[in-house]
C-alpha cells in the first residue's frame, strides 16, 4: 500500500531520477516563485526579487472595502467542505452497502443511473439548479450549495463504497447474523470497520474537491456573507480597479495550504481510492 | 437437542435444489452431510441456520418450530469454511461478540470467554487479532465463538477444508472431542468421506438434493445401498466390474472371469450386473483367482496400491502390505474375495 519500494539492484536509479527532476523542475519552480512573489517586491520584467515585504499578506488582518473578511470566507469554505464531506460519507456508506448487499428492486437500473449522473458535467445543470434553488429559497445560502455539491459528487462516492463493500466476505455477515446481531448492527459493528479505508478515501476525496470547487459557489452562492475562498480569489482577479497580482498570489498560497496539509497527512488513504477493500 | 427436517424443500427461482427431504438428528449426535459439490448439503445447512428460507416443509429444534424464525432467534453456532472471524476485533472480542449482542455484562462475558477458550485450548491467544493466528488457531477461535452462547445445535460447514493435511488430522479429533465434551448436537457438511467417517456418529450421503442413505460409518462402508455410496466411501475407492448373470454366476463376456455370487443375491439369468470389489478384497489370498497385468504401482509407506488390468480389459485395484517383488508390467494372478463383493444392478441399486 504505502510502503516504499526498494530500489532495484539491477540498474542504477540516478538517470531516472535525473530525468524526472528535469521534467518536474518547471512545476517546482513555478510554485517556488508563487511563494516568493507573495513576500517580495520585484521590478517589472525582472526575475530577481528586490525587497522583502508583507504587504501582499495584508488581507489577513485588514478587510479591504467592498470585500468580505478573509476569515469569514475561510470559515465558509471550511463549513462548505466539511458539510459536503459529511453528507457524502454518510449517504454513500449506507447507499453503497444497500446496493452491494440487499436485494433492492431495480438495483441494476439504479446503479446504471447513478453512473450516468456521475458522467454528467455539472455545468450543464447549473441553470436548472439555479432556478430550483431560487424557487425553494436556498439561493445565496451555504445549505443550498452544500446540497448541490454533495448531490453531484454522491454518485462517485456511492460507486466507490459499493466497490469496497463488494470485497467484504459474505461469511462475516452470516456469522454476525447467526451470532444474534440485527442486520443494522452487523453493518455498523462488523461490516463498516472492514471498509474504513474506503470511507477515509471517499471522505478525503470529497473534502479536497469541495475545497477547490468554484463554479457552483460562484453561481449559486456569490453573496459576500456566504462566499468561499475560490469565489473570493476570482473576485480579486476580476477587480480591475484594484488590480494586485501579489495579493492574488498570496491568497492563492493561503488557499492551497490546507490542501497540502491534508494531503501530506492522509495521502496514503487517498491512494486506496481505487484499491477497493481491506485486508484484515 | 433433536433436529428434525420435515419434508424440507428449497428452490432458488426455478432451480429445485432440495425436494421433500426428511432428516432427523438425535440429541447429542454428530451427523455428517456428505456429498459431491452441488448436491445441496450446504443449502441444507444454511436452511437450518436460517440464512436460506425453506420453500416448503418445516424445521424443528426439539419441539420448537423454527421454520419462520430468523437466524438471530434460532440459537445456533456456525463454523464457516473461511472461519469468518471479525478481522478488526481481538480473539476475545470475537468470541465474546454473541454474548455482547445479547447484552450480557462485561464481567460475565469475560468469564464465559475464559471458560470456552480453555475448552478449545486458546487461552493464551485472547489478545491477538485473527490475522496474527495460524489456520488451526483461527479454526479454534471460530469454534469457540460458535459454542460460547451454548447453542442448541452446532453447524460446521467444511471446517477443515482450508487446513493443511497435518492440522486437519489434529482438528478432526479436536472437533470431535469438543463436541463430545459439550454434548452438543452437531451437523458437519463435508465432501471428504474420511472426515465424515472419522468424526461422525452417522453419515447422510446426499446426491442431487436427495439423501441416498443414512447409516453409521461402518454400516455404510460394508453395506452401501447404491453403487454411488459404495464409490463415495473408501480410499482408495472401490472398483466396479461390469458383466452379466450367466449360468448362475457373474461373468464378464469375452473373458474367463466367473465369480459366484453370495446366496442372498437374487439376479435373473442374463441380467446386467455391476460387481464392486474394494481394494482390500482383491489380494493374493482371495478365492477367485484372476490373472492380469500390473498397470500402476504406488507405495504409501505401509501399504502398496496396485492397478491391475485383467485379461479382457476391466481394471481392479488392490491394496496390500508393502512388498517389493511386484513391478509395473508384471503379470500377476491375484484373487477376488467373493464373500465380500458388492453386487449392483445396472442402475446402481444394490442387490
Amino acid at each position: 500500500m504505502a510502503e516504499k519500494s526498494q530500489p532495484s539492484a539491477n540498474y542504477s536509479t540516478w538517470p531516472v531520477i535525473l530525468a524526472l527532476t528535469i521534467v518536474s523542475a518547471p512545476l517546482v519552480l513555478m510554485y517556488v516563485y508563487l511563494f516568493i512573489d507573495t513576500i517580495t517586491d520585484t521590478a517589472v520584467g525582472s526575475l530577481i526579487p528586490e525587497s522583502f515585504t508583507l504587504r501582499h499578506w495584508r488581507f489577513l488582518w485588514e478587510t479591504p472595502a467592498g470585500k468580505p473578511n478573509i476569515w469569514l470566507v475561510t470559515l465558509n469554505t471550511l463549513i462548505f467542505a466539511t458539510s459536503v464531506t459529511t453528507v457524502i460519507v454518510l449517504v454513500s456508506s449506507m447507499a453503497g452497502y444497500v446496493l452491494s448487499r440487499l436485494n433492492v428492486p431495480g438495483r441494476g437500473f439504479f446503479l446504471a443511473g447513478v453512473m450516468v449522473l456521475h458522467a454528467f458535467p455539472s455545468v450543464t445543470l447549473i441553470i436548472a439548479i439555479f432556478i430550483v434553488l431560487q424557487m425553494i429559497g436556498l439561493y445565496n445560502s451555504l445549505i443550498g450549495v452544500i446540497l448541490v455539491k454533495a448531490a453531484i459528487d454522491l454518485p462517485l462516492g456511492i460507486w466507490l463504497m459499493k466497490g469496497f463493500y463488494d470485497t467484504v466476505p459474505w461469511e462475516i455477515e452470516m456469522a454476525g447474523v447467526v451470532d444474534g446481531a440485527s442486520r443494522f448492527r452487523v453493518w455498523r459493528s462488523l461490516v463498516l470497520p472492514q471498509v474504513r479505508p474506503g470511507i477515509m478515501a471517499v471522505g478525503l476525496f470529497s473534502f479536497l474537491t469541495a475545497w477547490s470547487e468554484f463554479i457552483l459557489p460562484q453561481v449559486l452562492a456569490p453573496g459576500s456573507k456566504v462566499q468561499v475562498l475560490s469565489v473570493y480569489l476570482s473576485a480579486l482577479i476580476a477587480d480591475d480597479n484594484n488590480f494586485d497580482f501579489g495579493t492574488f498570489k498570496a491568497v492563492g498560497v493561503f488557499y492551497i495550504i490546507p490542501v497540502l496539509i491534508v494531503y501530506a497527512l492522509f495521502h496514503k488513504y487517498l491512494m486506496n481510492i481505487y484499491g477497493g477493500g481491506s485486508k484484515g | 437437542m433433536r433436529i428434525l427436517l420435515d419434508n424440507f424443500s428449497k428452490s432458488f427461482g426455478a432451480t429445485k435444489v432440495i425436494e421433500n427431504m426428511t432428516l432427523e438428528v438425535g440429541h447429542g449426535e454428530m451427523l455428517a452431510l456428505l456429498g459431491p459439490s452441488g448436491c445441496g448439503k450446504s443449502t441444507t445447512l444454511f436452511a437450518i441456520c436460517g440464512i436460506h428460507r425453506p420453500t416448503g416443509g418445516r424445521i424443528l429444534f426439539g419441539d420448537r418450530d423454527v421454520t419462520d424464525l430468523p437466524s438471530q432467534a434460532r440459537n445456533i453456532g456456525v463454523v464457516f469454511q473461511s472461519y469468518a472471524l471479525y478481522p478488526h476485533m481481538t480473539v476475545a472480542e470475537n468470541i465474546g461478540f454473541p454474548l455482547k449482542v445479547k447484552g450480557m455484562a462485561t464481567a460475565d462475558i469475560r468469564k464465559e470467554v475464559d471458560r470456552i477458550s480453555g475448552l478449545v485450548h486458546i487461552g493464551n491467544l485472547l489478545g491477538r487479532r485473527p490475522a496474527e493466528l495460524s489456520g488451526g488457531q483461527q479454526q479454534r477461535v471460530a469454534l469457540a465463538r460458535a459454542l460460547v452462547r451454548k447453542p442448541d445445535v452446532l453447524l460446521l460447514d467444511e471446517p477443515l477444508a482450508n487446513l493443511d493435511a497435518k492440522l486437519r488430522l489434529e482438528m478432526r479429533s479436536e472437533i470431535r472431542r469438543i463436541q463430545r465434551e459439550t454434548g452438543i448436537t452437531a451437523i458437519l457438511v463435508t465432501h471428504d468421506q474420511v472426515e465424515a467417517m472419522s468424526m461422525c456418529d452417522r453419515i447422510a450421503i446426499m446426491k442431487e438434493g436427495e439423501i441416498v442413505q443414512i447409516a453409521t460409518p461402518a454400516e455404510m462402508y460394508s453395506d452401501p445401498r447404491t453403487a454411488f455410496v459404495a464409490g463415495f466411501l473408501g480410499n482408495p475407492p472401490i472398483t466396479f466390474l461390469r458383466g452379466v448373470m450367466a449360468n448362475g454366476v457373474f461373468s464378464i463376456p469375452d473373458s474367463e472371469i466367473r465369480v459366484p455370487l453370495p446366496a442372498s443375491v437374487a439376479a435373473a439369468e442374463g441380467a446386467k450386473l455391476m460387481l464392486g470389489v474394494r481394494p482390500e478384497h482383491f489380494t493374493p489370498t482371495g478365492d477367485i483367482a484372476v490373472p492380469g497385468k500390473v498397470m500402476f504401482a504406488e507405495t504409501q509407506g505401509r501399504e502398496n496400491l496396485y492397478d491391475v488390468r485383467l485379461n479382457g480389459g476391466p481394471l481392479l485395484r488392490s491394496i496390500q502390505p508393502v512388498r517389493h517383488d511386484v513391478n509395473i508390467d508384471d503379470a500377476v494372478t491375484w484373487a477376488i474375495d467373493s464373500r465380500n463383493v458388492l453386487v449392483f444392478d445396472d442402475d446402481g441399486r444394490r442387490l
